[in-house]
């Protein structure tokens, strides 16, 4: 593991950390190294606060309409499905 | 012709749902038709890759997806050719040390971003902030938020190794805390 204060000084490879521990198991040395430099530096612990909120927001985002019955027109539909038939018998 | 796919009812089962889908993430109506009716055409088109191995819902959404994505990206491609690379972007911090240059330091936020009548504004923030990112890392970071799709799926698609996919997702999202910060949040 490299050098403590090389840690706590690291906020690029914090943010590295923090971002991909978001979406993947950190191994065992990355939740380490995270941990020593998440104690000494506030900015990062800011970040990290930060970046979840934008992980919501995305989700949301993506989401927002989900619940939202959308459907097609009946007219729509037979055309679609006359298209795929016309291919069908080709 | 794989006896799994059944094209003759793909409309009835499945188009209303790729529609929703479609819709969610691009809200064109007229668009997202034209989008599920080309992935059906797409899909007859490859009804030989169709191993029954997924659902054929999923199998056509994944099609439908590619359509987004590449429709993401066509609308990223003018924006391509001006500012949206890699070379312009700043630099978050310092190149010896790691340590955040000052400038670009996260503070607190002036909002409370958890009051839910702000969240509408966040979101086209959001949105916005989004839309400046260059096209790949705009594609990527999209990819993995919109379905939660795995993360060796979007490498395969995208072409792109699995550490290059961190660094990436990793500049997108402090560049895009940066933006919300720079838009007065």
């Amino acid at each position: 593991m490299r050098g403590i204060k090389k840690i706590i000084y690291d906020c690029h490879h914090a943010t590295y950390l923090i971002e991909k521990g978001q979406h993947t198991p950190l191994s065992l040395k990355d939740r380490i190294t995270l941990l020593i430099h998440l104690s000494a530096c506030s900015v990062c612990r800011l970040f990290r606060r930060q970046s979840r909120l934008i992980n919501q927001v995305m989700h949301g985002f993506f989401r927002a309409s989900a619940g939202r019955g959308h459907s097609l027109d009946e007219s729509i539909k037979r055309e679609m499905q006359q298209k795929i038939n016309e291919r069908l018998l080709k | 012709m794989p006896s799994d796919a059944d094209p003759a009812n793909w409309v009835d089962r499945y188009a209303d749902y790729l529609y929703a889908y479609a819709l969610n993430r691009l809200d064109d109506a007229e668009l997202c038709r034209d989008l599920v009716q080309e992935t059906f055409l797409a899909a007859l088109e490859r009804l030989g890759e169709f191993r029954g191995e997924s659902s054929e819902r999923t199998w056509l959404t994944a099609i439908l997806r590619y359509k987004v994505i590449d429709l993401y990206r066509k609308r990223n491609a003018s924006w391509l050719a001006e500012s949206r690379t890699h070379e312009h972007q700043p630099e978050y911090f310092d190149l010896e040390t790691g340590h955040w240059k000052q400038e670009w330091e996260p503070r607190p936020m002036r909002v409370d971003p958890e009051d839910p009548a702000l969240q509408k504004e966040l979101t086209a923030i959001l949105k916005k902030c989004l839309e400046r990112l260059p096209a790949l890392w705009y594609s990527i970071f999209s990819m993995k938020h919109m379905d939660d799709t795995a993360t060796e799926a979007i490498c395969r698609e995208m072409k792109i190794s699995s550490a290059n996919f961190w660094v990436i997702m990793h500049r997108a999202k402090v560049n895009l805390r940066a933006c919300l910060q720079k838009e007065g949040l």
